[in-house]
């Protein structure tokens, strides 16, 4: 039990009357890639935003099980979402920069946590998250130009650099590259694949094949059940349940 | 099965659809036309009628300022100077006026006394003043710049002729002829009139002295109560309401409610004035301070309601960034949301505030409109801050057009190009503030 970062156990979700997550339970482990496969809504990018509690932005959206990080409770009455956000960094679908300059965008985490103590602490921080989410070298010359003039691969890397700054423990990715191009989307998958050596990472994608690229782990949900959870290998050559068998080879979904 | 239809022939059903197209274009055409001519035809009439206000006829009047009258102590003392009144001074601009023209040897027919239809009551007043504040002058002989009476203006400016003058006996046919005369030897004459600007009201007899301070004064206070009072509680309901309330009856309910209020007659709120601000309260009637009050109630639902459709406007995707990186609520709003919606805000504060600018009724029911011949202070320790009476442009624009004289008329119409040129100027700060926040994406 102990190995895994997150586990959900008996996770509903319900949006007004609408049941959207249903009894889920999942383990993922530290320093991999877990992957969240399924039709579009199938309740797995809702399910994405209860590990960061984003879902509590919105008013008629209500979470019950249990969510552990570390084998604490983020559900606790205890817990300062804004504390655990900022383990739990997030990647959205559409790149969002904030309309302000490369450097303000990956400064803005650090800053609001203080975590860099002067100008070149900052610098330092900015540089490595631009390495890591390997865009520094396009963008080293042009820190004060808006992060919103890059072109659509360099936002969605820039707002990765963003989202790694504050040093985060897990990643949250959803369906980081269904805006891209499969060059862009090719160059986002590689730092997955790098980043899950600092991290775990969780990431929501509708192409199978990404999914296959990038896990290690896949959870397959329909209908806002989790059908199957296995290792990605497992998941798309030996399914367990029809349903995830007929979804991969292209029959639902 | 039908012929194959060749590209080259426009069939019935397309031509249809073009013309359809044609005369919709022409409809907006029209609007835009029809609309531009209206303004245009504002505009054009304003300035026809209301330029003149800008310029004043004046008197040049060669006088002896005789020592044994104006200060009979000889000792050009300003307090003992001060007992001789208006009343001293006025035969001497008369008998200075008949020598004047004796001097130029024009024919007139007019007594000393009767030189008085030429000459402003407000011209005796002002050579006193001259005179107390340079009492070296008292014993010389000098050339005083004296106001020309209203029927004087109005006849070098067109308004009064000879045959209106012998109807209607305001002012005799020969004063005019001397005016004539005095116009032609350069002692009468059209100059540029910043007392228009600066001087306050003047009394119905008086209507050449009746200048625009006051009122300029008390709308510039309006604007600083209104400006302070509503921007800050509007952008902060807006974003109350916007991002941290929750949406439930209640707040549907004061939605309804501030749409509502955006609709409701202007003059309603200067009832609610009275009753709150006068009677309950108890500040000063008159007071820009008031004013200002009443025009921020009426002024708060119409910022409110762009302000938020502004912070509506601005896309999630923003918030939801600030929040992923560990952002507080307010944090994503303060360094995220209001600076994107800055822009749009403003706009909505700005076209709030032109409105309060130019908004007479609850103005009349708080006795703005009182005649107000002393400038009001910002902050006496009396009347407290904005607590002096005033009067604001669009309300002495009713006020003069209420008059008899028809050169109030013409400083009516002066009046609309000052608060024209007032809204310009708001609204180019609008557009300069505007461009300083917009950000591209």
């Amino acid at each position: 039990m102990t190995d895994f970062k997150i586990t959900a156990r008996n996770v509903q979700v319900h949006y007004g009357t609408n049941h959207a997550i249903k009894d889920v339970n999942v383990d993922i482990a530290d320093k991999t890639v877990t992957a969240f496969i399924g039709p579009s809504g199938c309740g797995k990018s809702t399910f994405l935003r209860c590990i960061n509690r984003m879902n509590d932005t919105i008013d008629v959206c209500k979470v019950s099980g249990t969510i552990t990080l570390d084998g604490e409770d983020i559900y606790d009455p205890r817990v300062d979402p804004v504390q655990l956000r900022a383990k739990v960094g997030m990647v959205f679908q559409k790149p969002n920069p904030f309309p302000k300059s490369i450097h303000d965008n990956v400064a803005y985490g650090p800053r609001i946590h203080g975590l860099a103590r002067n100008r070149a602490d900052m610098d330092e921080i900015v540089e490595r998250a631009l390495r890591r989410a390997a865009i520094w070298d396009e963008v080293k010359d042009r820190l004060s130009e808006p992060g919103t003039g890059l072109s659509g691969g360099q936002q969605q890397r820039l707002c990765i650099a963003r989202a790694i700054a504050t040093e985060p423990e897990v990643l949250l990715m959803d369906e980081p590259c269904s805006a891209l191009d499969p060059i862009a989307t090719a160059q986002v998958e590689e730092l997955i694949d790098e980043l899950r050596r600092s991290y775990s990472v969780v990431i929501v994608t509708h192409s199978m094949q990404q999914a296959a690229r990038v896990s290690q782990n896949t959870a397959f949900f329909h209908l806002g059940s989790l059908v199957e959870f296995g290792e990605t290998g497992q998941i798309f050559t030996n399914p367990v349940d029809p349903r995830t068998e007929s979804y991969i080879s292209g029959r639902i979904g | 099965m039908t012929a194959p239809k060749s590209l080259l022939t426009i069939d019935p059903h397309t031509r249809k659809r073009h013309a359809a197209e044609r005369r919709f274009r022409r409809y907006g055409l029209a609007g835009i036309v029809i609309s531009v001519a209206a303004l245009a035809l504002l505009l054009v009439s304003i300035l026809h009628n209301g330029t003149s206000a800008f310029r004043q006829s004046y008197l040049t009047i060669t006088l002896e300022l005789p020592a044994e009258i104006l200060d009979p102590t000889g000792a050009r003392d300003r307090d003992a100077m001060a007992r001789v009144t208006t009343l001293t001074y006025g035969p001497l601009l008369e008998q200075g006026l008949a020598d004047t023209a004796g001097d130029l040897g024009l024919e007139t027919g007019l007594s000393p006394r009767d030189m008085r239809q030429l000459i402003s009551r407000q011209a005796a007043a002002d050579l006193r003043y001259m005179v107390l504040d340079r009492p070296e002058l008292v014993g010389t002989t000098i050339e005083f710049r004296a106001l020309a009476s209203g029927r004087i203006d109005g006849f070098l400016k067109g308004r009064v002729s000879r045959d209106s003058a012998e109807r209607d006996g305001n002012i005799s046919p020969e004063a005019l002829d001397l005016a004539a005369q005095l116009a032609k030897a350069g002692r009468l004459g059209l100059r540029w009139n910043w007392a228009f600007i600066t001087a306050p009201d003047a009394s119905d007899q008086r209507p050449e002295a009746a200048g625009l301070g006051v009122a300029i004064l008390g709308s510039v206070y309006m604007m600083l109560v209104v400006l302070v009072l509503a921007l800050p509680l509007g952008t902060m309901a807006s974003i109350y309401l916007e991002e941290f309330a929750r949406k439930n009856r209640l707040t549907d309910l004061i939605e309804v409610n501030i749409s509502n209020l955006a609709a409701v007659p202007s003059i309603v709120y200067g009832i609610l004035g009275l009753a709150i601000f006068i009677n309950f309260a108890g500040f000063n009637q008159s007071s820009p301070l008031v004013g200002g009050l009443v025009l921020t109630l009426m002024t708060l639902p119409r910022i409110i309601i762009p302000a938020r459709a502004a912070l509506k406007s601005v896309p999630p995707s923003i918030r939801d960034a600030a929040l992923g990186v560990g952002a507080s609520k307010m944090q994503s709003v303060l360094h995220h949301v209001l600076p994107l919606a800055m822009p749009g805000i403003l706009t909505g504060v700005i076209i709030g505030l032109a409105q309060a600018l130019g908004e007479t009724a609850p103005l009349l029911l708080i006795g703005m409109v009182a005649f107000v011949r002393d400038y009001p202070a910002a902050w006496t320790p009396d009347s407290g801050l904005f607590g002096e009476a005033s009067t604001a442009l669009p309300v002495q624009v009713y006020n003069w057009t209420q008059r008899a004289d028809p050169a109030f008329a013409e400083r009516a119409m002066g009046t609309i190009i000052v608060l024209l040129a007032l809204l310009l100027v708001v609204n180019a700060a609008a557009i300069i503030l505007r461009r300083r926040f917009e950000r591209r994406w």
